[in-house]
């Protein structure tokens, strides 16, 4: 690219490149594996909806996978979460995710039709195709993002991200290229309303691809025991310890709290590094992100890293013994006060009132 | 004998990170440099390989000069041979124009001996951004398999690969033909400690230094700043939120008064938490 077609990105009412112009509209890549959709793909077709109205553009789900009522049901569900239009990719190659044919499939999608944004979730299978298609489409691709937002003058995607560790943000825009990629992590862009009187249409397009091209094969597909399953990122209540606790015999309190609430257990960082909790229990920005409607956290101080994991929750319960931890600065009600004391007075408090609860529930 | 190639960064401890509360800047001094601990995972998993079947393993890494210590370190644990590959071309590179770099110098390391699997880690704690094990494996045209969390075999003659590959609901069994990349899941394995003599073939052996040319790139236009469709428009502190926590506190402070009033105060302003606990609630 010659440097006179790069244009500057402050000035105003510039006319877009022709060369990028020809882009219009934003998608979403439809994630599904085994006929379960991952929700992320809803998240970000409501996120993708503000997108597409700042630009006066539609907003497209893509859905790839094996022929068969899934991907119709699964473009169906997508215009009743906010897209106007499907692109359709069925084919029995696409039964499993394997790179090399959902690479394909995309980037022969990318280049028929032209998004100038492709926005796909922060999990295994999004990652994997993200970073594969930026890089075939020799494109940029901005990671992890929690905040999106439009430049409308120069059509440019905002995509915010935290950078070292959470310490800081940084807002990347791909000003040159086209499609503007970028991944959300689950649970950080909220889930919108699902409004079955939507509707939109589908544009089908073929794999261009057969068996023999592909070079890796499934052997097998273990599913996940359902028994031992974290369910963290999409819990509504959860409880969660830190370093305040002290030995790692008191975290059982977590434990019993949780089992009364019914609620998910998680923790920081560093007990996960001390083997107190397994690593699926993390919250935070090298672990989970999520938004229960209630958290609460036990000696945690809330440094940076545990704080862009967990902020989006309805309501934080803090209980600390350091006036001036920084979880006070903005969880909802804060208890200054011996986690070791407050929790077993809190779980025997919510017992007694859930219990209460339910013999009026019964007795009416 | 299989030829690995092993992805290592450089990459600050990013739990000791901290930022300076005027100026917004990262304060770098004094933190420790460390081996992306994600890396590790990969080059155990291909000393492990090395140790099975026979092999010399390669670590490659792009960086400044003082990351020489990383690929030392590397040795150390068991590697053969490192590579750094270090030019003020490089800088500000993104990860499109850092696989770019990479897999050119990947491709000059393949003039002297094929290379049958390269790894890396799945992500470094720096970037955070998993993007450049995979901009390889597309640019280098090998077969790509993300978040292995075990090599299940490997056969040297027939040159295939079985693995298993998280996934999110699941695990897959995935066979595939060398070469290919593999990024290692975390736990996966666990890092040798460096042996005595393997300390001092590390101290002797000589890091090679490759700059952008011996690296084979002669298009600057593909790398560093120039090379990267991103930019960072902005960087600046998360906003701190208005609201500070309502401090629960009672009359005797006493945990049973604390946690009442806690609850009092919490269900009459967000009824829709009292009906949550309720629908899940084990009482």
């Amino acid at each position: 690219m010659s440097e006179e077609t790069k244009k500057p990105a402050g000035k105003k009412k510039l006319e877009l490149d022709p060369r990028l112009a020809e882009y219009r509209g934003i998608w979403v890549f439809i994630e599904h594996e085994r006929g379960t959709l991952h929700t992320v793909s809803w998240e970000l077709l409501g996120e993708g909806r503000k997108l597409a109205d700042k630009l006066g553009v539609p907003l497209a789900g893509v859905v790839m996978g094996e022929p068969g009522e899934d991907t119709r049901r699964f473009c169906q569900e997508a215009f009743y979460h906010g897209a106007d239009h499907c692109y359709l990719m069925e084919d029995p190659l696409l039964k499993d995710y394997r790179n090399q044919p959902f690479t394909k499939g995309m980037t022969d999608l990318v280049n028929a039709y032209k998004p100038e944004i492709l926005l796909l979730g922060a999990t295994t299978l999004g990652r994997d195709l993200a970073g594969s298609v930026a890089t075939t489409l020799k494109t940029g691709l901005t990671a992890d993002c929690t905040e999106l937002n439009i430049d409308v003058e120069i059509r440019s995607l905002l995509a915010t991200r935290p950078t070292f560790g959470g310490s800081l943000l940084c807002t990347i825009q791909t000003l040159n290229y086209r499609p503007q990629m970028a991944t959300v992590r689950p649970r950080v862009m909220a889930m919108p309303k699902r409004d079955t009187t939507r509707s939109g249409d589908i544009t089908e397009h073929k794999l261009s691809m057969i068996e023999s091209d592909i070079i890796t094969k499934v052997l097998e597909f273990i599913p996940d025991q359902n028994t031992n399953k974290i369910n963290l990122e999409y819990a509504d209540i959860i409880v969660s310890g830190g370093k305040g606790l002290k030995k790692q015999e008191n975290f059982q309190l977590i434990w019993e709290l949780a089992k009364v609430l019914g609620a998910e257990v998680g923790a920081t960082r560093p007990l996960v590094q001390s083997g107190w909790v397994e690593a699926g229990r993390q919250v935070g920005q090298t672990g989970k992100t999520v938004r229960p409607k209630l958290y609460i956290a036990a000696g945690i101080s809330g440094a940076i890293q545990h704080r862009v994991g967990m902020d989006a929750s309805d309501v934080i319960v803090a209980i600390n013994n350091d006036p001036n931890a920084p979880i006070f600065d903005f969880a909802t009600y804060g208890i200054v006060g011996n986690a070791m004391t407050i929790l077993p007075a809190l779980t025997e408090a919510f017992r007694r009132e859930l219990a209460n609860r339910r013999a009026e529930a019964v007795a009416v | 004998m299989l030829h690995i190639v092993v992805c290592i960064k450089q990459v600050p401890d990013s739990a000791q990170i901290r930022v300076h509360p005027v100026t917004n800047t990262i304060m770098r001094q004094g933190v420790p440099a460390i081996i992306n601990p994600y890396d590790l995972y990969a080059l155990e998993e291909a000393l492990r390989i090395k140790d099975k079947f026979g092999g010399f393993v390669t670590v490659i890494t792009m960086g400044p000069p003082q990351a020489e210590n990383a690929l030392r370190k590397a040795l150390s644990f068991g590697a053969d041979d490192a590579i750094l590959v270090t030019d003020r071309a490089f800088a500000g590179a993104d990860t499109l124009a850092t696989s770019f770099a990479l897999a050119s110098a990947i491709r000059q390391i393949e003039k002297n001996m094929p290379v049958d699997m390269i790894f890396c880690g799945k992500q470094t704690i720096d970037g955070d951004t998993a993007q450049v094990g995979p901009g390889i494996a597309k640019r280098l045209n090998l077969e790509l398999l993300t978040y292995i969390s075990s090599i299940t075999s490997v056969s040297a003659g027939k040159k295939e690969i079985v693995v298993q590959r998280r996934s999110e609901g699941g695990v897959q069994v995935l066979k595939t033909r060398l070469p290919c990349l593999v990024t290692m899941l975390e736990g996966s394995n666990e890092m040798r400690f460096a042996t005595m003599p393997n300390m001092i073939r590390a101290a002797r052996t000589t890091v090679k230094r490759w700059d952008r040319i011996a690296a084979g790139i002669e298009d600057v236009t593909k790398i560093g700043l120039k090379g990267s469709p991103t930019v960072v428009s902005k960087v600046f502190a998360p906003s701190p939120k208005t609201v500070k926590a309502e401090i629960v506190q009672t009359e005797s402070n006493e945990p049973q008064d604390l946690v009442g009033s806690l609850l009092m105060r919490m269900f009459t302003k967000f009824p829709h938490v009292r009906e949550e606990l309720e629908k899940s609630a084990t009482v």
